[in-house]
């Protein structure tokens, strides 16, 4: 694995073990690298921004984009979840891609 | 209106909430508030409900457990018989947000011929359309005057009102440039016919154009007629709804000395009217000249002028706030009243919804204290239902039990809708997930007339500093997951606060609820009787009355168990004259959503020194042994036992927990019962000497970090994984006269109670020390 993190770095094959990790574990204890590639994710401005609205309480969830203003709508996506897991590696790999422009496999 | 009784209601089982309905365009057909957030048997609570369908049902419920996950206790409430439940009519309600001040009328500036207004102001988003400063308008016939910042920023603009409705309009032209401030004069002079307006900057930046004087002749007949409308200041007046006024154009920034006079006045009466000087009285056509300096601490603004035409605020515009001539010498505006002219109007403050009463609920006196909702709905989608609790004290000068759970109602009202989720990066960098919203947060998010929390900016990007509870609270809600929660259950707050009264239910202890405000107003006389005080999981927000009452109560042996974290954190002040408002003035350091700015640190409901109690003198290691120390919103973890936990005298406490048993290893918050927020123990900040370090927690995450208070130079590893001051720790101190207290220092304790069948460490710890706290036993065993 690559010691420094440079975020225009990122290919799938250089950080496979990355991707790996977190999909096994998308939420709790990560190893360093994988946590500053999180913050990065997760620390993006709010425009356009991931997240997830309550379908229905602790069994369905809608995955849904923040406007970036407050006051304009939380918008839809068709997207559905039954678990937070799935929403997280779907999420990780929009990211990934909006990051590097690389399509991660499921 | 009242429809039907309740029998004529649906039974609760033929109830089966059906999913999220996305092709409604609302996302709440109902919402409700309650006047009051606690009451006696025998007294009343007024429900106010805004309902976009015909009808809702009312049922009264006992609430047990709040939590919808399917993993825990599983949901509870009762249904409780009333005669307020039943079939109501549906109806909406609007809540009018903007604070702005309000005279009423008077023949003084009812029917002017010429006029001349004069006043500072700082305003904070003069690219956000117009937004009047002084208006002396009637909207019926569009006649008086008014002024502010023009339309696109196009300076100061000023309308006075013409024969059939038509409006003459002068504007500046000259852009205004945002937190910087200005001397602003407007004027009509019905003998020359001339209009004026004077913006002058105070500041001395080089390159803008910013300055203006111009001056026009009004063609047609002009009309100063207001009609009786009152003058408002910082909006515009339109309407009435249902005795409320409806106002628009509300200005955001700090208006500062306004006055007005029925001509012209020369430059020196001006710099009277600017410092009030006693020349002031020799000016003959002065009108009015408000002090915003005095009654800060109130809701009143007097004027200064022989013609004492005082007015009042409406939706608490924020006060004791620096004027235009604020030195930067005096912090404490009790020193230097006369620099704190200044009043911050947000087109986003609320404070009394003020709907109107839909239903009011006489307590019965079959109701026992505890916890308890008014159940709305509307239909049979989440949509159409909502819940707005309430306590149900004991009767009044009685204790019902020998527990008393201390419902944290100040720190609800810090956190009332509050907007993190939808407005800042942070919420998912500190839950180390996705942000999951409810429909509540959608909603709040689409209606900001709702109001913020005290962890929220205003729409113009000041900190929001005062918060109510007179609107709905649509986080304050049983059912209600929160990113703020963990992972898991993801509670936080109020609903987090049902897995400790839904753990009293399960081991059948008896119980009474009070909340902050009895403690506030009736201090240790609403806790002296109980043997215990049970704190929630998160009781951040104390008053000074509030503090003292519980020291006190320590200190004439009551026992205190602190099941949370992050307690007796900030200072606030309660509003004197207005009840169900609080102020938060976040000084220096602590874990806060925005800064007040410097000058500003003095609360103006009481004119104490606001921020963490910490700063106050009172760190809160000195009345439960520990204080917060770091946060993370992700998982939780467990405890460690450590070798005061196995002394003689307080062995009582781990009583059935092996001596290398992890403790907490698992629950509904984070997986985990030290977890979110969490406190450690500090001598150097006050923890009692005989204080017993019972266990601490290990292993966080890098999400949690060390709280910047303790932040000095900063440096690298402040993550869980490293810094040792990310720890929860237990602890237990005696006090006099056989008093103790207990403190968890974790906000996640709560959710590891139930865990299997509420057979596990954690309960039993809690247990064994309810058992404990309520006997007659001293708390330390003999040792020989
Ligand atoms: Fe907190």
């Amino acid at each position: 694995m690559a010691s420094s993190f440079d975020i225009s770095d990122l290919c799938s094959t250089k950080f496979a073990d990355l991707i790996e990790e977190f999909k096994e574990n998308p939420v709790g204890h990560h190893s360093p690298q994988l946590q500053r590639l999180l913050n990065v994710m997760r620390g993006a401005p709010m425009g356009k921004k991931h997240c997830l609205i309550v379908s229905e309480s602790n069994k369905e969830w809608i995955l849904a984009k923040t406007s970036g203003i407050p006051g304009e709508p939380v918008k839809p996506t068709n997207l559905r979840f039954q678990n937070l897991a799935d929403a997280e590696w779907y999420v990780f790999r929009e990211r990934w891609k909006h990051l590097t422009g690389e399509k991660l496999q499921k | 209106m009242f429809l039907e009784s309740a029998g004529n209601t649906l039974p609760e089982r033929s109830f089966r909430s059906k999913k999220y309905r996305w092709e409604d365009e609302s996302l709440m057909k109902i919402t409700a508030y309650a006047n009051k957030m606690s009451a006696a048997p025998g007294e009343t609570i007024d429900f106010m409900v805004n309902c976009e369908n015909k009808s809702f049902d009312v049922e009264f419920v006992k609430l047990i457990c709040g939590d919808l996950n399917p993993g825990g206790p599983g949901y509870k409430e009762k249904v409780v018989k009333s005669r307020t439940s039943g079939k109501y009519k549906g109806r909406q309600q609007k809540i009018h947000a903007g604070s702005y001040a309000k005279i009423d009328s008077s023949s003084h500036f009812n029917a002017l011929r010429s006029f001349s207004a004069q006043v500072f102001i700082w305003p904070t988003t003069p690219e956000k359309g117009a937004q009047t400063i002084l208006g002396n308008w009637s909207p019926k016939t569009n006649s008086g005057f008014n002024f502010g910042v023009a339309e696109k920023n196009q300076g100061v603009a000023l309308e006075i009102g013409l024969s059939r409705k038509k409006v003459f309009k002068l504007q500046t032209k000259a852009p205004l440039l945002s937190n910087e401030w200005y001397f602003i004069t407007v004027s009509y002079d019905s003998e020359t016919q001339i209009a004026s307006i004077r913006q002058e900057p105070l500041h001395s930046h080089t390159g803008t154009k910013d300055k203006a004087n111009i001056s026009r002749k009004v063609t047609g007949t002009v009309s100063l007629n207001t009609n009786d409308a009152p003058l408002t200041i910082g909006a515009l007046y339109t309407s009435e709804d249902k005795n409320r006024l409806v106002c628009h154009r509300h200005f955001n920034g700090k208006i500062d000395s306004p006055a007005i006079c029925h001509s012209p006045i020369s430059p020196g009466q001006e710099e009277a009217l600017k410092r009030l000087d006693s020349e002031q009285v020799k000016i003959e056509s002065l009108i009015a000249r408000w002090d915003f300096s005095n009654d800060i601490q109130g809701t009143t603004v007097t004027d200064r002028s022989a013609n004492r035409l005082h007015g009042g605020v409406v939706n608490m515009p924020t006060r004791a706030m620096t004027g235009w001539n604020w030195t930067g010498d005096e912090l404490n505006w009790k020193n230097a009243q006369d620099q704190y002219g200044a009043i911050h109007f947000h087109d986003d403050d609320v404070h009394d919804a003020d709907w109107e009463v839909d239903f009011t609920l006489t307590i019965p006196k079959s109701f026992r204290s505890g916890l308890y909702a008014a159940r709305l709905r509307c239909g049979s989608s989440l949509q159409e239902e909502d819940y707005v609790p309430f306590a149900v004290l004991p009767p009044r000068g009685r204790a019902t039990a020998k527990i008393c759970f201390l419902l944290p109602t100040a720190s609800y009202m810090a956190y009332a809708n509050e907007h993190m989720g939808t407005d800042v990066p942070v919420a998912q960098l500190l839950g180390g997930r996705l942000v999951e919203h409810e429909r509540q947060d959608l909603y709040r998010n689409e209606h900001r007339e709702y109001g913020a929390s005290c962890y929220d900016h205003h729409s113009d990007g000041s900190g929001v500093a005062y918060s109510s509870r007179l609107r709905p609270i649509l986080n304050m809600r049983p059912k209600y997951r929160s990113w703020l929660g963990g992972s898991g259950s993801s509670l936080w707050q109020f609903n987090a606060d049902t897995h400790i009264t839904n753990w009293l239910e399960a081991m059948n202890y008896d119980y009474d609820v009070i909340t902050d405000e009895e403690l506030h107003y009736e201090g240790l006389k609403s806790i002296e009787k109980y043997k215990v005080v049970l704190s929630s999981s998160h009781p951040e927000y104390h008053s000074k009355d509030m503090w003292d009452a519980m020291m006190a109560y320590q200190q004439k042996g009551g026992r205190l168990m602190y099941l949370g974290a992050n307690g007796w954190y900030w200072r606030i002040a309660f509003h004197e004259s207005e009840p169900g408002i609080i102020e938060v003035r976040r000084n220096e350091g602590g874990i806060r959503g925005w800064e007040p700015k410097t000058g500003e640190y003095y609360h103006a409901f009481t004119g104490e020194y606001g921020g963490l109690w910490r700063r106050n003198g009172r760190p809160p290691q000195k009345i439960v042994g520990t204080g917060f120390t770091a946060q993370g919103f992700d998982i939780s973890s467990y405890y460690e036992r450590k070798p005061d936990s196995h002394r003689k005298e307080v062995a009582w406490i781990m009583k059935g927990v092996g001596k290398t048993e992890k403790i907490g290893d698992f629950g509904l918050i984070g997986g985990g019962a030290a977890g979110l927020e969490l406190d450690r123990v500090d001598v150097g900040l006050g923890t009692p000497p005989s204080t017993y370090l019972l266990a601490s927690s290990v292993n966080h995450t890098d999400i949690y970090l060390v709280v910047n208070e303790e932040i000095l130079i900063n440096y690298p590893g402040l993550g869980g994984q490293e810094n040792p001051l990310v720890r929860a720790d237990m602890a237990f101190f005696p006090t006099q006269n056989n008093g103790g207290v207990f403190s968890t220092s974790s906000i996640a304790w709560a959710g590891s109670l139930s865990h299997n069948n509420y057979k596990n460490n954690v309960s039993r710890i809690t247990k064994n020390v309810l058992d404990r706290f309520i006997s007659n036993k001293k708390l330390l065993d003999d040792t020989f």
